[in-house]
């Protein structure tokens, strides 16, 4: 019985075999490792074997790591918002108003930045935001303002607009091939049956790219609150977001059962985050379908 | 039709399960040398499924399948005396039409300029000469499958199977396809086994039919018998348009039976005429083709033994038939309902196209009826 | 194209602009003779090329970044290749959770990838080197690997394969002489990625390569010190050509592995 199911299973065991052991190998079992540890104790030079919940006690009651995970979560979502804001009519202008044979080159251009040296495109942003950067020194030349703004270096303005140069492909294409996938004549429907442009955007376009937003939302939002080049370089280090932190307990402070609580905590959230937008998903592809 | 040929394909028991699917059940089929062999059936019948366990893309869970009297039990796709002709034409995008006519001739120890003359020769006999330099993704849908023809019968398999190959052709095209194929047929030589979903395009091309429901074979003949005699009412239901009027049995004797239908009256039909109605059938039914019966003008004399009178509901032209949708009289009686029948009528030069709601005649023989019980 | 159709294009425009501002700057700097970044610019000059050109840890660091690149992108790629086709030609119980962990790479923060990697690591013993580098970087490029190819994979009719089967050649034979040629294109593009993304990768590599330098983490060592800042301006230009050309190579291939299969042009590198 059901030989051949059995025959056509184990070739494809067999060819999913080496890509899933690496992962299990690379990635589980450093995934695993952390968790064990969250739950054991600093030792002077080494991890004692005491199984204890106190590393996740002093992560959620440190006020220092409350206030470093709160700023993450804050800067993230800043982020987010910010990118797919101003993601959204990009997107909408390549995929309504573009013509289609221009289409793939406007992807392109939108993608090539995102490919070039991460590191030193977070620089020139603070070249170009900085005290002496782009900005103030064009507009104290043209006579615009006497003293350099200082509201948008070093702070957090500074990280959510990197961020969201840094991320804007991630948030433009999921927006994009959802609205492709829209069905035009759904939208001469729309104007056929009387709405206004505006209201035919509002309650045809709009929900029927939900699901393309929210995909663009999480993938802006988890990378965005694991980042620790920008906060670093633009942020000066003054102002460290979560993966700081666990770099410095882990590495600096070498105390790795704090830093392992820190790490699966903030996976926590990051999880828990996704599951409820995935909720949300699915309840728009619902009302799609 | 000869049955003196040699068996080319015998499936013996043929079961294929996947899972717990049971897609095969139970085949028995022999395929002779040079038929025209067709499988039928709606979509999951398993048609498909018995043509890839011919060919070797799947094992078969229980029985046997011989080709040419050897049995394949343990011989792979790769290596068996079939070559197959696919839904897609599966025509290699990267390789020119030559190139794909002439991949199987690979491992051939042949020189060169005798694969080159062979694969013009198998285009000519698509209608292909000169094509040979085109590149296959620029091919029309006929030209694909032409392609998909001459690659598979350059190698001279005993048997060419073809999976529904005209399914994926405009009708204007497909029509054009059928005739070219069964000339090809001809003129090979080859045994073709056809999978098909399209009844008319069985009955067009093949010697024989197999009719497959829920993988079962539910009858093979040929198509003229197929069309007269179906062996039950699923295959009735089927193949081309079929009416169905309950019927009640009044007695029998020898084989022969005697029902009565509403608007027909009493008919005795011979054992030949019976045939097995569908297990969620309400009752016995009695059906006959729309074209077996005629519709008589008020004046007109006929040489059919029986009429009936009936008033026309729905007319429907098609330009070179009408059909009619008619109430016979007496209908009502039996189930209190009046279920219309659908004639037929070829529009020849002088016969005018009835109206609505006129009243007319039926003439018919009992002879068009089979009983399904 | 209406009025609201015009100021779209009109903040497109500016939203471009926005992307490229960074790298509009990178050449300006490299070629301004001034040790500032900061305008007014001076004058032009080469110098900070050949100051990029005579810097021996800057040899090294690119030599580490190309060993590792190119190992990474092949093995990503085998790897995929297995993934791809696996999960677009088989079923078989648990595919969809397996591929999901494989692709989870994607949507976890590196730092985490990073750390616990490398908590692993040293807690084995494992001495930090390149290599240690080149396996976390297949990991974090096999499912940008396997997004491609399965694009590639599935664009595929799986009757070619069995109708080069049916014609008498074996499995392998048909692989390599029907699918191989014709996920040609998605192969390429795919260790073209591959090899972009652990070029620029930082954290994996800034945490796993003990003291070797990458090119990476060799630039942000460099961007503490204002006076190294002019010639890491240089090297980014010479690395934004890089990977345009890459890209626009990646680009070329993909599209003509589309034209080839009958597909259309568009759709993008994720």
């Amino acid at each position: 019985m059901a030989k051949a199911l059995d025959a056509q299973a184990r070739r494809g065991y067999a060819l999913i075999a080496p890509p899933f052991l690496y992962a299990l190998l690379i990635l589980a079992a450093p995934l695993l490792t952390i968790l064990t540890y969250s739950f054991l104790t600093d030792g002077y030079l080494e991890v004692v074997r005491d199984f204890t919940p106190a590393n996740y006690v002093q992560v959620w009651t440190d006020p220092i790591v409350r206030t470093v995970m709160l700023r993450s979560l804050m800067v993230s979502a800043l982020v987010t918002l910010v990118t797919v804001l101003l993601a959204f009519p990009v997107a909408y202008y390549v995929s309504f108003i573009v013509r289609p044979e221009k289409k793939a080159l406007w992807l392109f251009l939108i993608t090539i930045p995102f490919w070039t040296s991460y590191l030193i495109r977070v620089f020139l942003w603070k070249v170009i935001l900085g005290y002496n950067g782009v900005i103030n020194s064009s507009l104290t030349g043209l006579g615009i303002i006497d003293e350099p703004l200082t509201f948008i270096l070093y702070n957090v303005n500074s990280i959510v607009i990197t961020l969201a140069h840094a991320y804007a492909p991630f948030a433009i294409l999921p927006i994009f091939v959802a609205l492709e996938k829209i069905d035009r004549s759904l939208l001469e429907a729309g104007r056929d049956l009387g709405e206004s442009r505006a209201m035919t955007f509002w309650r045809v376009t709009l929900p029927l790219a939900m699901p393309g937003v929210l995909a663009a939302v999480l993938i802006v939002f988890i990378p965005t609150i694991g980042d620790y080049v920008t906060p670093e370089l633009i942020g000066g280090g003054k102002i460290p977001m979560i993966a700081n932190l666990i770099q410095v307990q882990m590495l600096a402070l070498d105390n790795r059962p704090l830093g392992s609580a820190l790490a699966v905590t903030a996976m926590a959230i990051v999880a828990l985050v996704s599951i409820v937008f995935l909720l949300i998903n699915r309840r728009f592809l619902k009302a799609r379908s | 039709m000869t049955d003196d040929r040699k068996p080319m394909i015998e499936c013996r028991g043929v079961h294929k399960h996947y899972g717990d699917y049971h897609a095969l059940r139970g085949i028995d089929l022999t395929i002779r040398a040079g038929e025209f062999f067709s499988l039928l059936g709606p979509s999951g019948c398993g048609k498909t499924t018995l043509l890839r366990t011919i060919a070797g893309f799947e094992d078969i869970s229980d029985g046997a399948i011989l080709i040419d009297q050897k049995r394949m039990d343990e011989v792979p796709a790769n290596k068996r005396p079939t070559n197959m002709v696919f839904q897609s034409y599966a025509i290699f995008p990267h390789l020119t039409v030559a190139q794909n006519v002439a991949f199987g001739l690979r491992r051939d120890p042949r020189s060169k300029a005798e694969k080159a003359a062979l694969v013009d020769e198998a285009l000519a006999m698509v209608g292909l000469r000169g094509f040979g330099n085109r590149a296959a993704h620029a091919l029309s849908g006929g030209q694909r499958q032409r392609v998909a023809l001459a690659r598979a019968l350059i190698l001279k398999p005993k048997v060419l199977l073809l999976d529904e190959p005209l399914s994926a052709l405009d009708r204007k095209m497909r029509e054009q396809m059928q005739v070219e194929l069964i000339k090809l047929q001809r003129q090979v030589g080859i045994t073709f086994v056809l999978v098909t979903h399209d009844q008319e395009e069985a009955l067009v091309m093949s010697d024989r039919i197999a009719v497959m429901f829920d993988g079962e074979i539910a009858q093979l003949d040929g198509p003229e018998a197929l069309y007269a005699r179906p062996a039950n009412r699923r295959v009735a239901d089927f193949i081309g348009v079929m009416n169905f009027l309950p019927a009640r049995i009044l007695g029998e004797s020898d084989g022969a039976v005697t029902v009565e239908a509403p608007g027909l009256g009493v008919v005795e039909l011979p054992a030949r005429q019976v045939s097995r109605a569908n297990p969620d059938d309400e009752g016995p039914t009695l059906g006959f083709r729309p074209e077996t019966m005629t519709l008589v003008g008020a004046n007109q004399t006929h040489s059919q033994p029986r009429e009936t009178n009936a008033t026309i509901d729905e007319v429907v032209y098609y330009g070179d038939m009408t059909y009619y949708d008619l109430r016979l009289d007496g209908a009502a009686g039996l189930d209190g309902r009046a279920r219309p029948v659908r004639i037929s009528m070829r529009n020849v030069f002088g016969r005018d196209v009835q109206e609505v709601g006129t009243r007319t005649r039926l003439a018919w023989s009992p002879g068009s009826l089979v009983l399904f019980r | 194209m209406s009025g609201k159709g015009r100021g779209l294009q009109a903040y497109a425009a500016l939203y471009l602009l926005f992307l490229y501002a960074p790298i509009i700057l990178l050449p300006l700097f490299a070629f301004n003779s001034g040790t500032i970044i900061a305008f007014p610019l001076q004058g032009f000059t080469t110098n900070w090329f050949a100051q990029m050109w005579a810097n021996a840890t800057l040899r090294t660091a690119l030599t580490n970044s190309l060993l590792i690149a190119v190992s990474a992108a092949i093995l990503a790629t085998c790897l995929g290749i297995f993934a791809a086709r696996a999960s677009t030609r088989f079923e078989f119980p648990g595919k969809g959770g397996m591929m999901g962990f494989i692709l989870l790479p994607m949507v976890l923060p590196e730092i985490i990838i990073a750390m616990s990697l490398l908590v692993v690591l040293l807690g084995a013993g494992v001495q930090l080197s390149i290599l240690t580098v080149i396996v976390g970087h297949v990991l974090i490029c096999m499912p940008y690997a396997i997004a491609i190819l399965s694009t590639a994979f599935s664009s595929l009719d799986k009757s070619l394969e069995e109708a080069a089967y049916d014609l008498g050649e074996t499995r392998w034979s048909a692989f390599r002489l029907v699918t191989l040629p014709l996920v040609m294109p998605g192969i390429i593009s795919s260790l073209l990625i591959s090899f972009t993304i652990s070029l620029d990768e930082f954290i994996i590599a800034f945490f796993l390569a003990g003291n070797q330098p990458t090119l990476p983490t060799y630039i942000f060592s460099q961007l503490r010190f204002p006076k190294q800042i002019p010639m890491i301006m240089a090297l980014g230009t010479v690395l934004v050509a890089l990977s345009i050309v890459l890209l626009t190579l990646g680009e070329y291939f993909r599209r003509r592995g589309n034209a080839r299969m009958g597909g259309n042009p568009t759709g993008g590198f994720l």
